[in-house]
C-alpha cells in the first residue's frame, strides 16, 4: 500500500453518509431524552463535514461559511433544547422517552 | 501521511460514534460524543478548513459537549432501560436506515469529477474566509446574533422556576 497517496474526497462523502446513519439510528434506538438529543447533534456534524467536502472540492469560500453558519444555529438549537429537557424533566421526573407520551397517537 | 491520517481519524470518528448508540449511561455517550467531534476537527483541518477545524473544537466540543455533560449531571440522568424501541422503529426505522445508507453510498459512488485531497493542498486561509463573511454575507452574520440573542431568552424562560419570580418581588 502506497501511503504517500492522495485521498478521493468519495471517501470523506461516504464517512459523512455513514456517520449520518449512525445518527439516524440512534435517534431510533436510544431511549433517554439527552442521548436522542445528541444523535440529532452527531447527524448535524455529518452534513457539516459533506459541506467541508464540497467547499474543498469547488474550492468555494462560502461552502465553509454555511458550516460557520450551522454551528451557529446548531448552538442556539442545543441551548433551548436542553432548556426544555430541564423543564420536561421538571414536569414529569423521568428522561425515558417512552414515558413521555402525551402526544403520541 | 494524509491517508494515514485519515483513516486514523475517520476509524475513530466511526468508533465514536458506534460507541455512543452502545453505551447505555449518558455521560458515556457524552464523552464518545467528543471523540467523534474532535477527529472531525482533525478532518476540516485535512480538507484545509483551519478556521472551521478550530471553530468546531471551541464551539462543538467546548461550548455545546459542557452544556450536554452540565445537564446530565445536573438531571443525575441515570443508566436507561433498554426497550430496543417501539414495534414501528424496528420493522419500519431499521430498514429505512439501511435504504438511506445505501442510496447515499451508491449516489456518492457514482458522482463524477470528484477530486482528490492531498496534504497542504487547497487551504483556504482565514483572511479569505472573514473577507467573505464580513463583506458579502454581513446580514446573515448579524441576524445570526440575534438569533442567538432569542435563542438565550428563551432558555432563560424555558429553564426558570415556576413561581420563582413571585419569591423574587416578596
Amino acid at each position: 500500500m502506497n501511503f504517500a497517496q492522495d485521498v478521493p474526497l468519495t471517501w470523506y462523502l461516504l464517512l459523512s453518509a455513514a456517520l449520518f446513519s449512525l445518527g439516524i439510528m440512534g435517534f431510533l434506538i436510544k431511549r433517554n431524552l439527552i442521548t436522542v438529543f445528541m444523535s440529532i447533534e452527531l447527524m448535524l456534524n455529518a452534513v457539516n463535514l459533506s459541506f467541508v467536502t464540497f467547499a474543498h472540492q469547488w474550492h468555494m469560500v462560502k461552502g465553509q461559511i454555511f458550516v460557520f453558519f450551522v454551528m451557529m444555529v446548531a448552538a442556539a438549537e442545543a441551548a433551548v433544547g436542553l432548556a426544555i429537557i430541564i423543564a420536561v424533566f421538571r414536569a414529569r421526573a423521568t428522561l425515558a422517552v417512552d414515558r413521555i407520551d402525551l402526544m403520541k397517537l | 501521511m494524509h491517508l494515514v491520517l485519515f483513516l486514523i481519524f475517520a476509524g475513530l470518528c466511526l468508533a465514536g460514534a458506534i460507541n455512543l448508540l452502545l453505551q447505555s449511561h449518558p455521560i458515556n455517550s457524552a464523552l464518545s460524543l467528543v471523540v467523534v467531534m474532535i477527529s472531525l476537527a482533525v478532518l476540516y483541518l485535512l480538507l484545509g478548513a483551519e478556521f472551521l477545524a478550530a471553530a468546531q473544537i471551541i464551539v462543538y466540543s467546548g461550548a455545546i459537549m459542557v452544556l450536554f455533560v452540565f445537564v446530565v449531571m445536573l438531571l443525575n440522568a441515570g443508566r436507561e432501560e433498554r426497550t430496543l424501541g417501539s414495534k414501528v422503529a424496528k420493522t419500519l426505522g431499521f430498514p429505512a436506515v439501511v435504504a438511506v445508507m445505501g442510496v447515499l453510498a451508491t449516489i456518492i459512488l457514482h458522482l463524477q469529477g470528484m477530486g482528490t485531497v492531498a496534504i497542504n493542498q487547497g487551504l483556504i486561509p482565514t483572511e479569505e474566509l472573514s473577507r467573505v463573511l464580513f463583506h458579502e454575507l454581513l446580514l446573515p452574520f448579524e441576524i445570526t446574533s440575534i438569533l442567538i440573542l432569542i435563542a438565550i431568552l428563551g432558555a432563560v424562560a424555558l429553564a426558570r422556576q415556576e413561581g420563582s419570580e413571585r419569591r423574587l418581588t416578596k
